[in-house]
């Protein structure tokens, strides 16, 4: 009796489940889209300006503009950061998302290896003026290699040295350094008496893998080899790491309480004057919101072995950014693509970047004064001529995570006092890279 | 020698009785007390003197008292993202939940703790083990349930207020079951049947004399459900929208790539956790309601 | 009417169980069966969108996590333990402090509601605030603990750690404790208030301590809702994700990589929801198991009035 009883209400969760199964997945991924509801278009934005607010202020105006000219109305949804790939993740999933949204440019490879995004082939890319009309390096991070984009750049950035100026007067440093060695014995000059020369995120695992893929590029090191498999334990990828971890366990240029920095102290660090110099994206806004004047800093480019940054080993910097992509399941295929076109036209680039900060991958827009400034100066031109992507592959997170996360416990290490040697850094890499494995 | 339990202090004077607490006694309470009081206080402490100052001051060196002074978060809060809304949000899934919650564990508690009946060993264990499975598991197959509910029928599970308080009030029921249970069984059998004389039906005797003589119970299972629904976040990030979005969701909209507002964090947190304290400080008059002991002799 | 009063009578326990049988049905076990079927699958980006038609990978997925001589085996068995220890000493240590509060709070004294109150304040909090102003206390330069430790009692030589290296653990369990040993007092205290004022007269009139009186009489009676409690909270404490996720992000240290971040990781972040979902499986089988031998532990002399 009791296993008629515990077999019938096994079956029917299982029944049940089935059924919840056999509607699973949604419609599925199907073709390229439909028409069906062409007045209207889900758009969901990432987070940029310094607030949600802030960015529905910025992108309200816009999105009235387009429904004046188009007469598509646009629900926009501005979605913080730690929701984001959640949100894009059960749209994935059940098939029930936006139109269109904005997505970090190194999710791009493995969103488009879920096959949920549309192919920007040069029909589409015609329907938005042209591949032609966008940065080189910031097409290259829109998937990967060898296939058609998955997105289309709309925001970008690139790292760069931030310097206190005043500091730097102090230890008697006339201008910002160019190469590591230069940084290293600036930031030697001034680190005592409770100050410190650069700062540094330890615990934050995507800024640890934007510094050493950077580095990497310089050592010749790629962490992925060309077919597409990790390679963490090449000479030039050991010799990256190293040089980044030694700023703290030789050189003692970073303090080591920034092995468990992760809620950006570092930018705090800088802001009051315990650090002298910062490697970051665009920080301007937050020096600002921390008490400095825009005259205390100076910006330059991110440093390289020798000679100026450039292509090749002259790379000092990830390309950062945001692209749009469009659902490959919209009810509005038309609608969106109108809606991409808007968001990448000239005009529009030019004021959305300027609001935000950040450099417009569109060659056209690029041209606008604003982004010839102090800060956003320096930003644009290490984005046109030293910038790489990182590698554009399906596991890209994992990568993320795995290298991050060597690098962060190497911080640790360094902080603790333990020896730093090149076989420890090829060890925690070679761990990192058999977690990849999986 | 004394007893723990509650007591009416004597008038008229300090006079040691002979069943006064030991000195021992007192003093390691107070100890105790003020201890366990000073670790639970410490970081409510300083959430309230970062939600005071300025940012540059937040995460700067510590000091136990701030050097600047400022309101200004407390009334930025409301600006910065919309935590009136998120607020009502909470309050409403939150509230819905808990009554509905304890509604259905009232219920089946009652039947559980009173009846014997083909299947309740196995509906009790199957309704434990779903506390064994990570929450994250349950994140994308109740998201595809939701839609393919929405799809068939029409009505919107997820993004949607009335998604989320089915989800919440069903992860409070299996401890509230569970603990009911439990506080139902200490209820004596003779309650019950003093009921059935006076003619009340089971669920007369259910509601006449189980749930008031249990009444403790209830409320900690009430205030359980309710922090279950008013505290969750990874369920709420996915399956609201705007406009639904709840406090706990909300509350990292202070976060941004490059600021984050440690103060108004502070300030915000503070503010949404005073009505739940003060509904404590009213809650926790019933938690000692109830005596059965001597009614049925 | 004989016949339909009893099918009443009969049928009442199962009318009353319908609404939470249902609830439980579509929230809980459709899902979890749901995701007992992806651990079978390989459910990698690839296949996600189409996730009714991936491929069948059988005991594939099982077999990477338990095969402890590889890299993510082995560091699966570090978390487990770490995870184990962890939760017996939070079980415990929250367990302990909150039925000393309620037996501390029985007695009415002046104040007594307002400590109450305060005591349940850890647990109004939001999570992700109290658990970030801890993580600020424990910041090794700017923290209060190490301000109070390394500058103001001269306790320790150098500042150390919390947030990483092995005082992690350490830190993960404060904040754990902090945040979870109030509702054990709720709890506990919920559960004081049904003891009969009698018995303790008896015993006291009889000549029996303080202590005694504990053992005897308090103990024994909150013995129904301490046996659910110590297993929920064992439960509630070995799946908690928010708190480590909160104090440390992405990547635990290793002295306190709990299974929660383990697990999120190998699915969430890494996009393998059939290795997630493997390792889930594996997690809920465990802790049937443990379960089952602490409830037969347990049951072994009790009234079965509640069974």
């Amino acid at each position: 009796m009791r296993i008629l009883r515990a077999a019938t209400v096994t079956a029917t969760v299982t029944a049940l489940a089935a059924v919840a199964a056999g509607c699973g997945g949604g419609s599925g991924f199907g073709g390229g889209g439909s028409d069906d509801s062409p007045r209207s278009l889900t758009y969901w934005a990432s987070n940029q300006g310094p607030n949600v607010e802030a960015d529905k202020k910025i992108l309200g105006p816009e999105l009235k503009k387009f429904e004046r000219r188009t007469g598509i109305k646009v629900k926009l949804e501005v979605i913080p950061w730690p929701e984001l790939l959640n949100r894009i993740l059960a749209a994935t999933t059940s098939g029930q998302g936006p139109d269109v949204l904005n997505i970090g440019n190194t999710w791009s490879a493995s969103l488009q290896a879920t096959g949920a995004l549309l192919s920007w082939d040069r029909k589409n890319f015609a329907a938005i003026g042209g591949r032609d009309r966008f940065l080189a390096p910031a097409l290259d991070a829109t998937g990967a290699a060898g296939k058609d984009p998955a997105a289309v750049p709309l925001y970008s950035l690139a790292y760069a040295l931030y310097y206190n100026k005043r500091m730097f007067q102090e230890a008697g440093i006339s201008k910002p350094p160019a190469t590591w060695d230069e940084l290293v014995a600036d930031g030697k000059r001034i680190a005592k008496d409770g100050k410190w020369g650069l700062g540094a995120e330890g615990g934050q695992l995507t800024n640890n893998i934007h510094q050493a893929f950077a580095l990497g590029k310089q050592h010749g090191a790629d962490f992925f080899d060309a077919a597409g498999k990790p390679s963490f334990t090449s000479d030039g990828a050991v010799a990256a790491v190293k040089q980044y971890i030694d700023f703290m366990a030789k050189d003692k240029i970073i303090a080591p309480g920034n092995a468990e920095y992760g809620q950006n102290q570092s930018l705090r660090d800088f802001a009051t004057g315990r650090t002298a110099m910062v490697l970051w994206q665009a920080a301007a806004t937050t020096f600002s919101a921390d008490g400095m004047k825009p005259g205390d800093w100076g910006v330059a480019p991110v440093p390289v072995p020798s000679g100026t940054p450039g292509t090749g080993r002259q790379i000092n910097s990830m390309l950062a950014g945001i692209n749009i992509a469009v659902f490959k399941n919209t009810r509005n295929l038309r609608g969106a693509q109108k809606f991409v076109r808007f968001m990448t036209s000239d005009a529009e680039q030019r004021l959305l970047n300027k609001a935000y900060g950040s450099i417009p991958p569109v060659k056209a827009a690029q041209r606008d004064p604003a982004f010839d400034r102090k800060d956003t100066k320096v930003l644009r031109e290490t984005l046109t001529q030293s910038a790489a992507p990182l590698p554009q592959i399906a596991e890209e997170s994992q990568f993320e995570t795995s290298v991050g996360t060597a690098i962060k416990d190497l911080f640790a290490d360094a902080a603790a006092g333990h020896p730093v040697t090149t076989a420890s850094v090829k060890a925690r890499l070679a761990k990192a890279q058999q977690q990849m494995a999986q | 020698m004394r007893s723990p339990v509650a007591r009416t202090p004597r008038p008229g004077g300090r006079r040691r009785s002979p069943t006064a607490p030991p000195r021992t006694f007192l003093w390691t309470r107070r100890i105790f007390l003020t201890a366990l009081t000073g670790f639970v206080l410490l970081p409510v402490y300083v959430m309230f003197s970062s939600s005071l100052k300025p940012l540059e001051d937040v995460s700067g060196a510590f000091r136990w008292l701030p050097s600047e002074l400022t309101v200004r978060p407390y009334l930025d809060i409301w600006h910065t993202v919309p935590l009136a809304r998120y607020f009502l949000n909470s309050l409403i899934v939150a509230g819905s939940a808990t009554v509905c919650s304890v509604l259905v564990a009232v219920f089946a508690a009652y039947a559980v703790s009173r009846y014997h009946f083909r299947g309740k060993r196995i509906f009790t264990v199957t309704v434990l083990s779903t506390q064994m499975f990570p929450g994250i598991l349950f994140l994308l197959p109740l998201f595809l349930i939701y839609v393919n509910i929405g799809n068939t029928t029409g009505v919107a599970l997820y993004g949607s207020r009335g998604g989320l308080v089915l989800t919440y009030l069903t992860f409070s029921l299996p401890f509230s079951l569970w603990m009911l249970t439990g506080y139902f069984a200490s209820v004596p059998r003779e309650l019950d049947e003093a009921a059935y004389v006076d003619g009340c039906g089971p669920l007369g005797a259910l509601f006449r004399v189980v749930v008031p003589a249990a009444l403790p119970g209830i409320i900690a299972v009430a205030v359980y459900a309710f922090m279950t629904a008013w505290g969750e976040v990874l369920f709420a990030s996915v399956m609201t929208n705007d406009t639904t979005r709840t406090l706990s969701v909300g509350l990292q909209g202070y976060a941004t790539q490059n600021d984050v507002y440690w103060n108004q964090v502070m300030a915000a947190s503070l503010v949404v956790s005073v009505p739940v304290v003060a509904g404590f400080l009213l809650l926790q008059r019933y938690l000692v309601a109830g005596l059965t002991a001597g009614a049925v002799k | 009417m004989r016949g339909r009063a009893r099918l009443r009578r009969v049928g009442l326990p199962y009318l009353l169980l319908l609404p939470a049988l249902l609830l439980e049905l579509l929230v809980h076990l459709v899902p979890m069966v749901i995701g007992i079927v992806m651990s079978f699958k390989e459910l990698t980006q690839l296949h996600i969108a189409h996730w009714g038609a991936a491929p069948w990978k059988a005991l594939g997925n099982y077999r990477v996590t338990v095969d402890f001589d590889a890299p993510a085996g082995a560091t699966l068995l570090h978390s487990f333990v770490v995870t184990c220890a962890f939760s017996v000493l939070t079980v415990g240590l929250c367990w302990l402090l909150g039925t000393a509060a309620a037996i501390f709070l029985q007695e009415n004294f002046r104040g007594r509601g307002l400590l109450r109150a305060v005591f349940l304040t850890p647990y109004a909090l939001p999570v992700y605030a109290a658990v970030i102003t801890w993580a600020f206390l424990f910041q090794r330069d700017n923290g209060l603990v190490n301000h109070v430790l390394h500058d103001q009692l001269g306790l320790t030589g150098d500042r150390p750690f919390w947030l990483l290296g092995d005082n992690s653990f350490v830190a993960l369990l404060v904040v754990s404790v902090w945040k979870t040993w109030p509702f054990a007092f709720l709890v506990v205290m919920a559960a004081l208030q049904s003891i009969p004022k009698d018995l303790y007269e008896a015993a006291a009139l009889d000549g029996a301590g303080l202590i005694r009186q504990i053992r005897r009489i308090t103990l024994p009676s909150l013995r129904p809702i301490n046996q659910v409690l110590l297993l929920v909270l064992f439960l509630w404490s070995f799946n908690d994700f928010n708190t480590p996720y909160v104090l440390f992000g992405k990547a635990a240290p290793e002295a306190a990589d709990l299974l929660s971040i383990h697990i999120y990781q190998s699915s969430f972040v890494t996009w393998n929801f059939g290795t997630g979902s493997a390792m889930s499986v594996l997690l809920l089988l465990f802790l049937l198991v443990v379960t089952a031998g602490y409830l037969l532990a347990t049951s072994r002399g009790r009234k079965s009035a509640d069974a």
